[in-house]
């Protein structure tokens, strides 16, 4: 009996050290906390550095975020994307970073004080060189390819990375976009609701280019040593697409969040992007990427719509993809 | 009237109607509750009309096609037929995604039969489109529509075919007079029940619709939480989806057969009319070709998924345990809800009440989810909702087939054994105990399996809100896609597809073991 009570008085101070220790919740995408993604290294990394419990909380974050409003139990949240940000922007959920935006090295100006860039990449259309001998040198070039050819792409309503490829086509074409997404519709296989699903069937062989990332290849050269997928690369130009991490007003941790947002800027973070994210670092000069990253080869010209941009024209872009691929 | 044998009381059933119409309506008042002035958006109208076509279609093919198979099934007796049947149930419980990935890997662009066609010098077939949405729904409800036809055959008694050989009928003269008034009594049934299935596809629509031409009301809302975030628009087109399907489920109670178990299906009557050789090859040729149509793609699945299996992370089966919780929650949910109004209807002449059973399975399930979410947001974590929710969600979907399992079960008792209860006084508790609960095993063992193995591939509203460690099964086998892993994701999908099976045949058999008939 005694033991049974000193093991309980042990169990109960476990418990209220436990309880002491504070919780930083950062609401995050799945891909991020699975443990192939940047997630876990963070969490441990982090926590040796907080004194916290770094808690990932996952799911779709805008919907999430407007369910919850300003009952939302996250401290952080990581993963926005630019195109969606001034939609999060007008919950008026977040406070500023604090951080020294001229510390990145983004190829773009970043000025945002809420949202915090933590890593890029462009959007791109992904083939095998050995299912593709003659893969298209331009945008126009894929708009003329024969109709035999079929590449699948992601729903701009479900998906981030087909949010951003309506986008581009609109950097890209502007008031011709509908006419290019009807050049298009003939190639295109089908319309995915997330990257997964469309990325699942080009590796499968089903469709012969995928829209992707141009840092895609780069998980297959150096996770699997396939040097056989390469992105499309355009002189029109490749859509930008940035992540970035914000700080919840409301938290009842401020110091832990502020202690996060510096975290993402350093070294220790950034370095986790390349080979776990399969993206680039937003605030680590090429000379410290991992070996071989340097080389990729990566547009030389960038489009990018801000957010306010992004969010005026979205709607218009997305209505030029519907009717196009609808008729 | 009052003197009526029903000892089965009431209260407890009209109870669990109530509780389901409420969470339904408690769903939509939650998210009203947070709508703001909006309407139709632009391709919503296309959307209502898209869906509806297509589940018309799909209905249409599926029973269609399910007549002969059906035939050639009842009137043929060879060794396996028992197994056979059951294997060919197996679409009809597989979780999506997994269909999906057989599906392509036999119509796909790079599947078995563009292979060999492009072998022969022939033309290839796109999967992608109208025509693919309806192939899958037919892969699906083509095993449902067999079925429920084959019970029927198999309940024409073999004297009448002895009468029809006796009078050496011509087979257009058998058809006329034994089989087609079979069919009209099972086929508009199974064809209303078949088109409400249809009605809120999701992930099919998506994958092999080809485009936003393809969108589905129930996908039309998915996008509308996703993007838009415009809970107005998500409303209305949760009632459209609502009214529609529940107009079809309402006609569909005037004539759906009720839904048998496997035990009786390996009885083939003598069939001295069907003995011509000619009818002998074409029945050896359709259930060759069905069987080929529904069990490929799951042979595919398998040897695909092989290859994953070591390469699966403890994750994976960290997530297959949550999924067996969920499904285990969603039969508990469903036998508390589906067992009471089985009674209460049962006790009733006529079978209107069950309508609210189909109510369920004509919500869209994301709004139930997200309803229920804005509700109890206040007072409790989400994350911890989600996988509750799920389970609950998924228990409204497989109402419906479970009150067809049980009520003509039920109904059978309480005629045999109610009049005897009541000079017995035995009421409620002891009734269900001694009485229902051990003649209706076999059925509740059915619907327990049905429940358990659709609840397993349910994506469903966990998607919006889980926690790392709370992903269901499906949700982990996306984020190994996510994560470059399409092998193990591929190992994931043959996890799933084993599960299913499983939970179905153990609840199944379980329910039928030491059992009689």
């Amino acid at each position: 009996m005694r033991h049974l009570t000193f093991a309980a008085a042990m169990t109960l101070a476990a418990g209220a050290a436990q309880a002491q220790t504070p919780v930083l919740t950062v609401y995050a995408g799945d891909y991020f906390t699975s443990e192939w993604g940047p997630g876990p290294t963070i969490e441990t990394e982090f926590e040796k550095v907080c004194d916290c419990d770094l808690q990932f909380s996952t799911g779709d974050l805008m919907p999430r975020l407007l369910l919850e409003g300003e009952r939302t139990k996250a401290d952080v949240v990581i993963g926005l994307t630019s195109d969606v940000t001034a939609k999060a922007r007008s919950t008026g959920l977040f406070a500023p970073h604090g951080q020294d935006n001229s510390d990145l090295t983004l190829p773009i100006e970043w000025t945002d004080d809420v949202f915090l860039p933590f890593n890029y990449g462009h959007t791109a259309f992904v083939f095998d060189d050995t299912r593709m001998e003659n893969p298209p040198a331009t945008f126009d070039d894929l708009l003329n390819m024969s109709d035999d050819v079929k590449i699948v792409i992601q729903d701009p309503r479900t998906s981030i990375s087909g949010l951003a490829l309506v986008l581009w086509v609109e950097a890209v074409y502007g008031d011709k976009a509908q006419e290019a997404w009807s050049k298009l519709a003939p190639k295109i296989l089908t319309v995915t609701k997330d990257w997964s699903t469309s990325y699942g069937m080009f590796t499968d062989g089903e469709a012969d280019m995928v829209l992707s990332y141009t840092t895609s290849p780069a998980y297959h050269m150096f996770a699997e040593d396939d040097f056989t997928k390469h992105a499309a690369l355009f002189p029109e130009g490749h859509y930008f697409m940035v992540e970035t991490v914000a700080k919840v007003a409301q938290t009842d941790v401020p110091e832990l969040a502020d202690q996060f947002m510096s975290f993402v800027m350093s070294d220790t973070f950034q370095t986790q992007i390349p080979t776990a994210n399969w993206s680039l670092p937003s605030a680590l000069p090429q000379e410290q990427w991992p070996e071989g990253w340097a080389e990729l080869d990566l547009p030389e010209k960038v489009l990018f719509y801000d957010e306010a941009e992004a969010a005026a024209v979205q709607e218009k872009a997305i209505e030029a993809w519907r009717s196009a691929l609808t008729q | 009237m009052a003197q009526r044998a029903d000892p089965v009381t009431r209260n407890a059933g009209i109870t669990a109607a109530a509780v389901t119409v409420a969470v339904v309506l408690a769903a939509g008042i939650g998210i009203l509750s947070r709508a703001e002035p909006g309407g139709f958006g632009p391709g919503d109208l296309a959307a209502i009309r898209f869906t509806v076509v297509q589940a018309l279609l799909s209905a249409a093919f599926s029973v269609l096609l399910a007549i002969p198979l059906a035939r050639a099934l009842a009137r043929r007796r060879f060794f396996g037929h028992g197994v056979l049947v059951m294997l060919l149930g197996v679409p009809f419980i597989l979780p999506v995604i997994v269909a999906v990935i057989g599906l392509l890997a036999v119509f796909g662009r790079n599947g078995l039969l563009n292979t060999g066609l492009v072998a022969l010098g022939l033309p290839e077939l796109s999967v992608y489109g109208l025509h693919g949405v309806v192939l899958a729904h037919v892969f699906f409800n083509l095993p449902l529509a067999t079925r429920l036809l084959l019970q029927g055959w198999q309940a024409v008694p073999a004297e009448r075919f002895r009468l029809v050989a006796q009078l050496n009928l011509s087979p257009r003269a058998v058809a006329r007079t034994l089989e087609w008034p079979l069919l009209r009594q099972i086929g508009p049934g199974a064809f209303a029940l078949i088109f409400v299935i249809c009605l809120t596809s999701f992930a099919v629509a998506l994958t092999l619709g080809g485009g936003p031409r393809a969108t589905t009301v129930e996908l039309a809302i998915y996008q509308t939480f996703r993007y838009d975030f415009d809970l107005t628009r998500a409303a209305l087109l949760s009632l459209v989806q609502l009214a529609v399907a529940g107009t079809a489920a309402l006609a569909a109670l005037w004539f759906v057969p009720s839904v048998g178990i496997g035990g009786g299906l390996d009885r083939v009557p003598m069939r001295w009319d069907a003995r011509s050789g000619l009818q002998r090859w074409s029945d050896i040729a359709l259930i060759l070709l069905g069987a080929a149509f529904l069990l490929v793609p799951l042979g595919a699945v398998v040897l695909r998924g092989l290859l994953g299996v070591p390469l699966m992370p403890a994750s994976v089966w960290q997530a297959a345990g949550v999924s067996l919780g969920v499904a285990g929650l969603s039969i508990v949910v469903l036998l508390l809800l589906a067992l009471p109004m089985a009674g209460w209807i049962a006790g009733r002449a006529t079978g209107g009440v069950e309508a609210i059973g189909l109510f369920g399975l004509s919500a869209s399930p994301l709004m139930i989810g997200t309803g229920w979410f804005i509700l109890l947001n206040p007072v409790v974590d989400p994350a911890v909702l989600a996988l509750p929710v799920t389970a609950l969600v998924n228990a409204l979907m497989a109402l419906p087939f479970a009150l067809r399992i049980m009520v003509p079960r039920l109904r059978d008792t309480l005629r045999e054994y109610g009049r005897l209860a009541t000079a017995l006084k035995m009421r409620g508790w002891s009734l269900w105990r001694w009485v229902i609960l051990p003649r209706l095993r076999p059925q509740i063992g059915f619907a327990a399996g049905l429940t358990g193995a659709l609840s397993i591939g349910d994506l469903g509203v966990i998607a919006l809100f889980a926690d790392p460690d709370r992903a269901t099964l499906p949700l982990q086998m996306y984020r190994l896609m996510g994560a470059y892993q399409m092998q193990a994701a591929a190992g994931a999908a043959l996890l799933l597809l084993v599960m299913a099976l499983g939970i179905f045949w153990i609840c199944d058999r379980g329910g039928r073991s030491g059992v009689a008939d």
